[in-house]
C-alpha cells in the first residue's frame, strides 16, 4: 500500500512508497513475460487516459497498463492548439469527472496543470508529465531498471546528461535517485541547467567526460531539436560533438556501466546510434518493458481496489 | 457642516507625531487639528474615535480600474468601495485601460467617469507612449491638461531606449513625472516566477532578478543625461538598490516605489502553483523581500503602493503559467501595510509618510497630512484588532487577493472623503 490519493510526482513519495511501486511491478514484469498477460485487478474500473500534449509511447504504455489489469481504457488526445488550454482543461476534467471514471492519467504541456486538475475531481489522477515539472512514473520506471540490471538502487553514481532546464524525466529521476541514497550527477552546457540546480542535491558537470569518469549509470535526454539552432546550443554538430554519447565517452564510466534514455531517441544529435543499440551496454528497451510493469504496479495501487473491500 | 472627530491617536506622517487629540472638519478640510486635550466641541456632530488611530487617507498610486473596457473586473464605483473599505481616499488609475488613456479625452472621460461614481478621489496617469506600445511618444502636454497627474505605460517596459530618451527629454519641457516599470523585456518575456531553485523544482519559466536592475541601470542612465523626473513604480530586488541609492547620492530626481505584496510575500508563495500569487514583478527571494522592507523603512524607497490588479475567477482557474497576473489589493491595503508596523520595522507616521504623504507630494496632490487646511480625507483604524480575511467579504468586483484565509490585523473603521463619511 501507498498512502496516495494520487500520484502527481516523485516529491511526495517516501523511500518505502518507492520501493512498494518497484517491488509491485516486478510480479507484473513476471506477468508480462507470460503467454496469458491478463490479470483482474481493476475488473470494472474505467481509466481514461486524457494528454493534452501529443505523446505515442507513453500513451500506448498507459494504455496496455490498464488494459492488462482488466480496466476499461479510454484514451483521449486533446491537441491543445484547437481549444484555449486552460478552459479545456478544467472544463474537461468536470465532464469526465461527471462519468465517473476511478484513474485518470494525465499529461499537459504546463507545469502544476495535472496537480490543478486533481484538485478538481473525484478520482486518482496520474501526472503522465506536466510541464517540466514532473514525470514520475518514468522514474520509476528508470529506477526499476537500474534495480534490477544493478542488483541495488543505492550507492550508484548515475549522471544524467543534456537538457536538464527543460526535462521533467530529469527533475523526476534527480528526486527519486535521490530519495534512495545515489550519487547523482548533471551534465549539461550552462544554457541547458537550470537556475538553483547546484542545490538539487546534485553534482553539476559542463564537461561531459569529466562528469562520466566512474558513473555506474548514464542516462541521456532527449532534446528538443529548437534548442539546438543557437537559442542554447550553437549546432547540433557542436552539441553532439561535446556532449553526444559516444563509445569513447562512455569508456569514461565504469566497465559495467549501463546507457539509459527516456525516449524518442535523437540519434546523432545526443547519442551515437552504435552506443543506443549496444545490447551489452544499452538498456533502452527495457526501460521500456519496465514501463508498462511499472504503469500497471501504479494504477494497481491507486484503483486496485485494496482496503475498499472491493 | 462642521464634525468633530474626538478622542483619537492622531497620527500626522507630516511632522511624525502619534499622540492623542481631535480634529475638526469643516467645508471639506481640516479646519482645525488639536493635539493632547481635545476641546468641548462646539456646534456640529461629534464622532467619539474611542482612542483608535486617525491618520490622513491612504494614496495608492498604482491601481487598475477596468473604465474603459473591463468593467467587469473593475469599475470605478466597485474600486472606489474597495478602496474606501481599505481606507484609501485617493487612488490614481493605471493607463493600461481598453482603450489606454493615451488621448486627453480618454483622460476626461475616464475622470468624469470616476467623479460620478467612485466615493473616494480618483486621479489618472496617462500614457506614456501611445498605445502603451513603446514606439511613438503621446502628447504629454495634452494629458496633463486633461488632468493626468504622471505618464506611464504601467506594466509594460519601453524596450527601446530611444524612444525612452525622447520621452524623457521631452518631459524635461513639460514638467511630467516619468513613471516606469522597469523589467528588461527579453529576460522578463513569457516568464510567471523569479529564476531560482524554486521555480525550478516548479519547472515554471523564470526571469533572473537582475532583468530589474539592468532596466533601472539603463533608466538612471538617460535620467543623468536628461534630467527629467523619474519614478520606478514597483521595485522588488535588492539587486536594483544599489543603482537607485547611488543615482540618489547624485541628486538626480529619481524616487521609487514598492507594491505592499513584495513587502509581505515571497516567492515559496506560489507553491502548488497558486495562481492568485502570480504577480508582476514575480514574487522574490526571501532575502529581497527583507532588502526591500529594509529600504522602504529607511525611506531608501519612497513609496508603497497595492498594484490593485483584479481578475474574474475564470482569468486564475487556469494552469499558472496561463493565468492572469496580479492580484487585488485596495481592500487589504491598510491591513497588509500593518504587518510592517506589527513586526517592528515601521512606526505609523512612517507608514502613512510612504503610503498618504510622500505618494502625495511626488504627483501633486494636496492630501498626506493632518494640518489646517489639508482636505479632510482620512482613515480611523484600530491597528490590532485582529480577522482572518474572508475574500467573500471583499467589495471589490474581483477578489483574486493573495491573503484569502490569512490573518491579518488591523481594521478599518471608518473613513472620510472631503470631510464626508464613505466607509464605516
Amino acid at each position: 500500500m501507498i498512502a496516495h490519493r494520487h500520484l502527481l510526482g516523485i516529491a511526495p513519495l517516501s523511500p518505502a512508497d518507492i520501493t512498494t511501486i518497484l517491488d509491485l511491478s516486478e510480479t507484473y514484469v513476471t506477468l508480462n513475460r507470460q503467454r496469458d498477460k491478463h490479470v483482474e485487478r481493476l475488473r470494472g474500473r474505467t481509466q481514461v487516459n486524457l494528454f493534452f500534449e501529443a505523446s505515442t509511447r507513453t500513451q500506448a504504455s498507459f494504455e496496455l497498463a490498464g488494459k492488462r489489469l482488466g480496466a476499461d481504457v479510454l484514451s483521449m488526445q486533446i491537441a491543445a492548439s484547437s481549444m484555449r488550454k486552460g478552459e479545456t482543461l478544467i472544463d474537461t476534467a468536470v465532464t469526465l469527472n461527471a462519468m465517473h471514471p476511478d484513474l485518470l492519467v494525465v499529461r499537459h504541456g504546463e507545469s502544476g496543470a495535472v496537480d490543478l486538475l486533481a484538485q478538481k475531481v473525484n478520482c486518482a489522477v496520474v501526472n503522465a508529465g506536466d510541464g517540466r515539472h514532473e514525470h514520475p512514473t518514468q522514474a520509476l520506471l528508470d529506477a526499476l531498471t537500474i534495480r534490477r540490471r544493478k542488483g541495488r538502487l543505492q550507492r550508484l553514481t548515475v549522471a544524467i546528461c543534456g537538457d536538464i532546464a527543460n526535462s521533467r524525466v530529469a527533475r523526476s529521476n534527480i528526486l527519486c535517485l535521490n530519495a534512495m541514497e545515489n550519487r547523482v550527477r548533471v551534465i549539461a552546457p550552462p544554457t541547458l541547467l537550470p537556475a538553483g540546480i547546484e542545490r538539487f542535491g546534485v553534482e553539476v558537470f559542463t564537461d561531459m567526460e569529466e562528469g562520466l569518469k566512474g558513473c555506474d549509470v548514464v542516462m541521456m535526454l532527449r532534446i528538443q531539436n529548437e534548442r539546438l539552432d543557437g537559442a542554447a546550443v550553437p549546432s547540433r554538430r557542436e552539441y553532439f560533438h561535446r556532449y553526444g554519447l559516444t563509445a569513447d565517452k562512455l569508456a569514461l564510466a565504469a566497465p559495467d556501466a549501463i546507457v539509459m534514455h527516456p525516449g524518442p531517441m535523437n540519434r546523432g544529435v545526443e547519442i551515437d546510434p552504435n552506443v543506443a543499440d549496444d545490447i551489452d551496454r544499452s538498456v533502452i528497451s527495457e526501460q521500456v518493458e519496465m514501463g508498462v510493469a511499472v504503469r500497471m504496479a501504479v494504477l494497481d495501487l491507486l484503483a486496485g481496489g485494496r482496503g475498499d473491500g472491493a | 457642516m462642521i464634525t468633530h472627530l474626538v478622542n483619537a491617536r492622531l497620527i500626522d506622517p507630516a511632522t511624525g507625531r502619534d499622540a492623542p487629540g481631535a480634529l475638526r472638519l469643516r467645508g471639506g478640510v481640516i479646519e482645525d487639528v488639536a493635539w493632547g486635550a481635545f476641546p468641548v466641541p462646539g456646534e456640529g456632530r461629534v464622532v467619539d474615535c474611542g482612542g483608535q488611530a486617525l491618520a490622513p487617507g491612504l494614496i495608492d498610486m498604482r491601481v487598475f480600474v477596468g473604465e474603459p473596457g473591463a468593467r467587469h473586473r473593475e469599475s470605478h464605483r466597485s474600486a472606489g468601495e474597495a478602496a474606501a473599505a481599505g481606507g484609501v481616499t485617493t487612488l490614481v488609475q493605471q493607463p493600461d485601460t481598453t482603450p489606454p488613456l493615451d488621448e486627453a479625452a480618454l483622460v476626461q472621460f475616464t475622470l468624469a467617469r470616476a467623479r460620478q461614481a467612485s466615493p473616494v478621489n480618483v486621479h489618472a496617469m496617462g500614457a506614456l507612449t501611445r498605445g502603451l506600445a513603446g514606439r511613438d511618444m503621446t502628447e504629454q502636454r495634452f494629458l496633463l491638461d486633461a488632468g493626468a497627474v504622471a505618464l506611464t505605460d504601467a506594466d509594460h517596459a519601453v524596450a527601446d531606449a530611444k524612444v525612452f530618451l525622447s520621452c524623457l527629454r521631452y518631459a524635461t519641457s513639460t514638467g511630467a513625472l516619468v513613471v516606469h516599470h522597469p523589467q528588461e523585456p527579453a529576460l522578463s518575456a513569457g516568464t510567471c516566477a523569479t529564476s531560482g531553485e524554486f521555480a525550478s523544482r516548479l519547472g515554471l519559466p523564470a526571469v533572473p532578478a537582475l532583468a530589474e536592475r539592468m532596466m533601472l541601470a539603463r533608466d538612471l542612465a538617460l535620467v543623468e543625461a536628461t534630467g527629467a523626473r523619474y519614478h520606478a513604480d514597483m521595485l522588488s530586488t535588492e539587486a536594483a538598490l544599489g543603482p537607485l541609492s547611488r543615482a540618489r547620492e547624485a541628486g538626480l530626481p529619481v524616487t521609487a516605489g514598492v507594491s505592499i505584496h513584495h513587502l509581505t510575500l515571497n516567492e515559496f508563495d506560489i507553491a502548488d502553483y497558486r495562481t492568485f500569487f502570480k504577480l508582476a514583478p514575480p514574487l522574490r527571494a526571501e532575502t529581497d523581500r527583507e532588502a526591500m522592507v529594509a529600504a522602504v523603512a529607511s525611506g531608501e524607497v519612497d513609496v508603497i503602493v497595492s498594484s490593485h490588479l483584479p481578475w474574474d475567477e475564470e482569468a486564475k482557474r487556469l494552469p499558472f503559467e496561463s493565468a492572469a497576473t496580479g492580484a487585488v489589493g485596495l481592500e487589504t491595503f491598510l491591513p497588509a501595510c500593518l504587518r510592517l508596523v506589527h513586526a517592528g520595522r515601521m512606526t505609523l507616521a512612517a507608514l502613512f509618510e510612504r503610503a498618504s504623504l510622500a505618494p502625495a507630494r511626488l504627483l501633486g496632490l494636496p492630501g498626506g497630512r493632518l494640518a489646517r487646511g489639508a482636505p479632510a480625507d482620512l482613515v480611523l483604524f484600530d491597528p490590532d484588532a485582529p480577522f482572518v480575511l474572508d475574500r467573500d467579504t471583499l467589495h471589490a468586483k474581483s477578489r483574486n487577493t493573495p491573503f484569502d484565509r490569512q490573518r491579518m490585523q488591523g481594521r478599518v473603521r471608518g473613513t472620510w472623503v472631503a470631510g464626508v463619511r464613505v466607509f464605516g
